[in-house]
């Protein structure tokens, strides 16, 4: 399969790269590791006139711990890749729950190339890393030539593959909470090794994130606040699928999902609780 | 919006090569169409299978899921610049002979080159670690309990541990 013709450019800096974004607009398409992008460009599903590639910015490239006024938060750079995320001592330390979502992402080829700011950005329901992110309450940094936000996860994710990202803007760093020694847990289901989540639940210090249970990723909340008012994890899984809207595919109905995410909700909060 | 080629330098097993591409030329493409080194073999072309794995700057990668305009300036290695010859096979390579880890050979240049990236990163891998390490690699001749043997023959280990 091969993609419809498109210019390239690999520009030297992040600012060439918003030059660029404000210059083309949605007729381009930003590049970094290629593993959400170059499939569906494959199957001619996207059809960009202009690639834009950062994936080899150093500048888009870290991990490191920063002070905040409710606590320190870890920062990690939108083209760190998922293989620098799973092996981090310092995530390993300071916020084990992703280091140990990113591990399950693809396979070790597809880590060694995808990136933290392109699973973001991409938002694919199955996606691992952004219900990781939701869970851990985390913020995703956006730059332009107009300024930088921060927009809290909560607020990013508007629909299936749709952000508030708008076309001049450039998805930078990703920033969670130092959760530390909380308890945490990702039960991720899939029929086959490297397949997409069926269902994942991500679990860490009481709150929980769901993968493939709506267009975007979910907050388990009924069961959070079930958690809060002293329900036993058993009654409080079972509320799991509420406010959820599962797609059916070829891999399970919505019924099936439904019955998932109660079972691996109840096993990751029984996970967390034993680690914490 | 006129569609430009791209000049391109990869170095491809310790040589430097060069080409004038389209941007959309995928990697496997320009290892096996523009170089002529057609170890890397195109399986299922959406990055699942693991055939067309190379390293890249020594890592494993999947170069169907590649364009070769972003290997620019980088080192792949293929299986063709593995060993030296047929009488000094890479420990890797030699490792999957002795061991059987092969039927028909389709899977088997992605498979010893998911196998090098695995024990770069992790020399001495329990049997878990390798058949989690080859994730990204099908055999459809299910030959997996020797392709597991060997890397950890190569790796000095012993099935079982």
């Amino acid at each position: 399969m091969i993609p419809v013709g498109f210019a390239y450019v690999r520009p030297d800096s992040v600012d060439e790269v918003l030059a660029l974004l404000v210059e083309h607009g949605e007729d381009a398409t930003v590049l970094a590791g290629g593993h959400s992008l170059l499939p569906v460009m494959k199957l001619r599903l996207a059809v960009p006139e202009l690639v834009v590639d950062i994936g080899r910015l150093p500048e888009l490239s870290y991990i490191r711990v920063e002070g905040s006024a409710d606590g320190g938060e870890v920062a990690i750079g939108a083209g760190t890749r998922h293989r620098l995320v799973e092996s981090s001592d310092v995530l390993g330390t300071e916020v084990p729950l992703l280091a140990a979502v990113a591990r399950t992402v693809g396979d070790p080829q597809v880590r060694h190339r995808g990136t933290m700011g392109g699973s973001l950005a991409h938002a694919d329901p199955a996606a691992d890393l952004p219900a990781a992110v939701l869970a851990l309450g985390g913020t995703v940094v956006l730059r332009s030539l107009r300024g930088e936000r921060r927009v809290p996860i909560t607020g990013f994710y508007t629909g299936v593959f749709s952000t508030v990202r708008e076309p001049d803007e450039l998805v930078v760093e990703v920033r969670v909470p130092i959760t530390g020694s909380a308890g945490w847990a990702y039960e991720k289901f899939t029929r086959r090794a490297n397949d997409w989540a069926i269902v994942a639940v991500a679990v860490v210090d009481g709150r929980i994130g769901l993968v493939n249970m709506g267009p975007t990723p979910l907050r388990a909340s009924t069961t959070e606040a079930a958690l809060a008012d002293g329900a036993s994890i058993a009654a409080a899984a079972a509320l799991a699928d509420e406010a959820t809207d599962p797609a059916a595919d070829v891999t399970a109905t919505k019924e099936y999902r439904r019955h998932l995410v109660r079972v691996l909700t109840r096993r990751a909060l029984t996970t967390a609780a034993a680690g914490s | 919006m006129t569609i430009d080629t791209v000049k391109i330098t990869i170095g491809v097993n310790g040589e430097s090569t060069s080409a004038d591409v389209e941007p959309r030329l995928l990697l496997a493409h320009y290892l096996r169409d523009v170089v002529g080194l057609k170890a890397t073999n195109i399986g299922c072309d959406t990055t699942s299978c693991g055939a067309c794995t190379v390293l890249v700057d020594g890592e494993a990668v999947k170069s169907c899921t590649v364009l070769a305009v972003q290997a620019d300036q980088q080192s792949v290695t293929t299986m063709e610049g593995l060993s030296p010859d047929a009488e000094h096979l890479h420990p890797v390579a030699a490792a999957f002979r002795a061991e059987h880890g092969l039927q028909c050979g389709f899977c088997t240049p992605g498979m010893v080159l998911a196998a090098v990236s695995l024990l770069t990163e992790n020399p001495a891998p329990t049997e878990r670690e390798v058949r989690e390490g080859l994730e990204g690699n099908l055999c459809r001749c299910t030959g997996y309990h020797n392709i597991v043997r060997a890397v950890l023959a190569a790796a000095g280990r012993e099935a079982g541990m």
